[in-house]
């Protein structure tokens, strides 16, 4: 048995989001994965921005920000930066780290500064009625997608790699364990880790989408899924609309704050 | 290993939501719905720990502990 | 008598905020305040602090708050397009109560507009940018050792009110270079350490309406966000935290003018005329002012350093002795409008000029004789 309140700030429970969503699942898979890290809470910072996955930060027991819609990575930097020794993690979604945070997204992966960014990707915009994102499968039905959704989705995989992520990881709400393990790997990193978690928004993506009840729309989910390993043999017509999960990318390059301090701040005849 | 292991299930009304993916999940249907859809203990026996009730439940509403 | 140092006001601004204890700098270029970033990028790392340029200037003052929570005195710099960018997050720093400063090195606005003119024409951005009702502190130098001086204030009024303190500058100030003596004695307020008990903390208990928040990962945990929310930092939106939250945020900048408010008064004791200006344009009136005096008018000059909250008692005080008031702007009016508010609208008279170029003492003079 795993004790979360451990983690949690129990007062604050029950959380706010609706029965089933996926997002108490990825709190939980990443509780777990912080345990496994043995990090000291005072050393663990929580970083959110706006929007369902946002409001993560005020159950965890750890040093928590609650910023503004898009900016928890930015934010999350500027901490960083002025106390590299936190180990830093950011709780955001498909809205807030790829529409209106996309920028930020993109550059503190180039950077390779050390956050852990968990995005939960539940495919809409949740808390504020269900508006298509920039991850809402074409076809689809939102509440601003009426007569269905046209617009191409963003591979959130892809777009990380492409910035240089130096951990990159895919998991779903399905897989609970996988997720934990991902997660894990990304605290273990040192550098911009992203892992992706797929989650379930029966309320204002499934409910227009005839999957009504969380278990149908987790279902959903699983039967998309395909391990990388699979897909690699699969053909790309075959792949279309599925949800390839696994470890894309786990690779050794220096950390923002540390190349700065051995680098610059040597040159400039600084540092302790 | 002699003898079947035997577990605890501890349910949590108060933070319980009525989802259902507990049940849902549950391969032995150990737990099932109670009269207004909440996680409610069935038959305790029938529990093997693969704690799928646990991983699944987004509510911290589900525990299962080992009897020792 | 300290060192004397020839510096252009961009870097007077840059070595102020490092001698105030500035340790963190996130930025992003723009003209024409970069040179203020470039100075952080070189002095910084030499003093152990660090910088960053970030990818926009929404992430640039997003960085320093967080730079900020975590313990470390931080700042930005930017002109007009970029300070309307920061506005949302300038909010949460006045919501949260984050100690910061934020550099506007007034240009020609709006939009684009003229990146390489000077400009007063964000004197109502500042104290209105951000949405909602809000309590602003914003500071006003007219020369390059006041600069220096001033920013160091801005740190001082940031870290004292837990509030963010926007500096002004304009294109004339942070591109022109005088002599700055660097003096010895100078105040530095250090950031607050909090202690308390970790089970019991509240980073918003006030005293003396100012919140005894500590920095992050120093033991005590605990949540900020944006919302309005109670002294244990959780959102509360119920009516009656918001009515008592902001009537709360106005006190603790209000009840505190006799410490955060800074204006110079010269020329004439209680005048006929009084000449209201600010930043570099006040120079200018100041020069007016001499040459009016010396033709034996009685005239004088009231420049706000501390342009928000706006010095308004003192300056009606002056104004019910005086004949006229005459505003002098480089903008379309921002301070006269203000000042309709609390002085007899027969009296003031605005002196506008939008053409980059500052209004010049002879135009000021000319103004003054023709309203007596």
């Amino acid at each position: 048995m795993f004790d979360y309140s451990k983690y949690l700030r129990m007062d604050k429970l029950p959380h706010i989001w609706c029965y089933g969503c996926g997002n108490g699942i990825i709190l939980k898979g990443a509780v777990r994965a912080i345990d496994k890290m043995g990090w000291d809470k005072d050393s663990v910072m929580a970083v959110s921005g706006i929007g369902c996955s946002s409001r993560a930060t005020g159950y965890v027991d750890f040093n928590s920000l609650h910023t503004l819609h898009g900016r928890a990575i930015p934010y999350a930097t500027g901490i960083k930066m002025s106390r590299p020794d936190l180990n830093v993690i950011v709780f955001t979604g498909d809205g807030d780290a790829t529409a209106i945070g996309g920028n930020h997204f993109i550059h503190a992966a180039r950077r390779n500064i050390d956050l852990t960014v968990v995005l939960f990707n539940n495919n809409i915009y949740g808390m504020t009625g269900g508006q298509y994102s920039p991850t809402t499968p074409q076809g689809y039905f939102a509440s601003t997608a009426p007569y269905g959704h046209i617009d191409p989705s963003f591979d959130i995989v892809q777009l990380a790699m492409g910035s240089g992520a130096t951990f990159v990881a895919r998991s779903t709400v399905a897989n609970p364990r996988e997720m934990e393990k991902f997660i894990h790997e990304g605290l273990k990193n040192k550098g911009f880790s992203l892992i992706e978690v797929v989650s379930n928004c029966h309320e204002r993506f499934g409910k227009r989408n005839k999957m009504k009840s969380p278990y149908e729309m987790i279902e959903w989910i699983r039967s998309r899924a395909v391990s990388k390993v699979k897909a690699e043999t699969m053909e790309p017509e075959e792949l279309e609309g599925k949800i390839i999960t696994g470890i894309f990318r786990q690779e050794t390059r220096p950390e923002y704050v540390e190349a700065y301090d051995s680098f610059v701040m040597q040159k400039a005849g600084g540092g302790n | 290993m002699a003898g079947k292991k035997e577990f605890l299930i501890k349910i949590n009304l108060d933070f319980c939501k009525a989802c259902g993916l507990c049940y849902s999940y549950c391969p032995t249907k150990a737990i099932g719905p109670d009269h207004e859809f909440r996680a409610s203990v069935k038959d305790v026996a029938k529990c093997i720990g693969c704690l799928q009730c646990e991983n699944y439940c987004p509510d911290f509403a589900i525990e299962i502990e080992e009897k020792k | 008598m300290g060192e004397i140092k020839f510096l252009q006001g961009n870097e007077a601004c840059a070595l102020g905020a490092v001698r105030a204890g500035l340790r963190f700098f996130g930025g992003y270029p723009i003209t024409p305040s970069s040179e203020i970033a470039e100075q952080c990028a070189r002095l910084l790392p030499r003093v152990g602090g660090r910088f960053i340029q970030m990818e926009d200037e929404i992430a640039s003052i997003a960085s320093i708050i967080g730079g900020s929570l975590a313990g470390t005195k931080s700042m930005t710099a930017t002109s007009g397009p970029g300070f309307s960018l920061m506005q949302e997050a300038l909010g949460y720093g006045i919501m949260a109560e984050v100690p910061f400063v934020v550099v506007n090195v007034m240009r020609g606005g709006p939009s684009t507009g003229h990146p390489t003119g000077p400009s007063q024409g964000d004197i109502m951005q500042a104290r209105w940018g951000t949405h909602g009702d809000h309590p602003v502190i914003a500071l006003y130098p007219e020369s390059v050792p006041e600069t220096y001086y001033e920013i160091i204030r801005a740190f001082n009024l940031a870290e004292r009110f837990r509030q963010p303190v926007v500096f002004l500058m304009d294109e004339i100030l942070g591109k022109m270079n005088e002599s700055v003596e660097i003096r010895d004695d100078i105040e530095i307020i250090p950031r607050r350490k909090i202690e308390g008990d970790p089970s019991r903390y509240a980073p918003y208990a006030m005293k003396e309406d100012i919140p005894q928040t500590a920095n992050y990962g120093e033991g005590l945990r605990f949540h900020v966000t944006g919302l309005f929310h109670d002294e244990t930092g959780f959102p509360d939106v119920s009516g009656d935290n918001i009515q008592r939250s902001i009537d709360r945020m106005f006190r603790k900048i209000e009840e505190h003018e006799d410490v955060i408010g800074k204006w110079e008064e010269t020329g004439t004791v209680d005048p006929d005329i009084l000449l209201v200006s600010v930043g570099t344009q006040a120079r200018s009136a100041k020069m007016a002012c001499k040459e009016l005096n010396r033709e034996g008018i009685s005239a004088g000059v009231f420049r706000p350093v501390t342009v928000w909250p706006f010095p308004e008692k003192r300056l009606a005080e002056l104004s019910r002795k005086a004949k006229k008031v005459l505003i002098i702007e480089m903008n379309k009016g921002q301070l006269a409008d203000e000042c309709r508010k609390f002085i007899d609208g027969d009296k003031i008279i605005a002196l506008n000029q939008l053409n980059s170029e500052m209004i010049s003492p002879r135009e000021i003079i000319s103004t003054a004789k023709g309203v007596l």
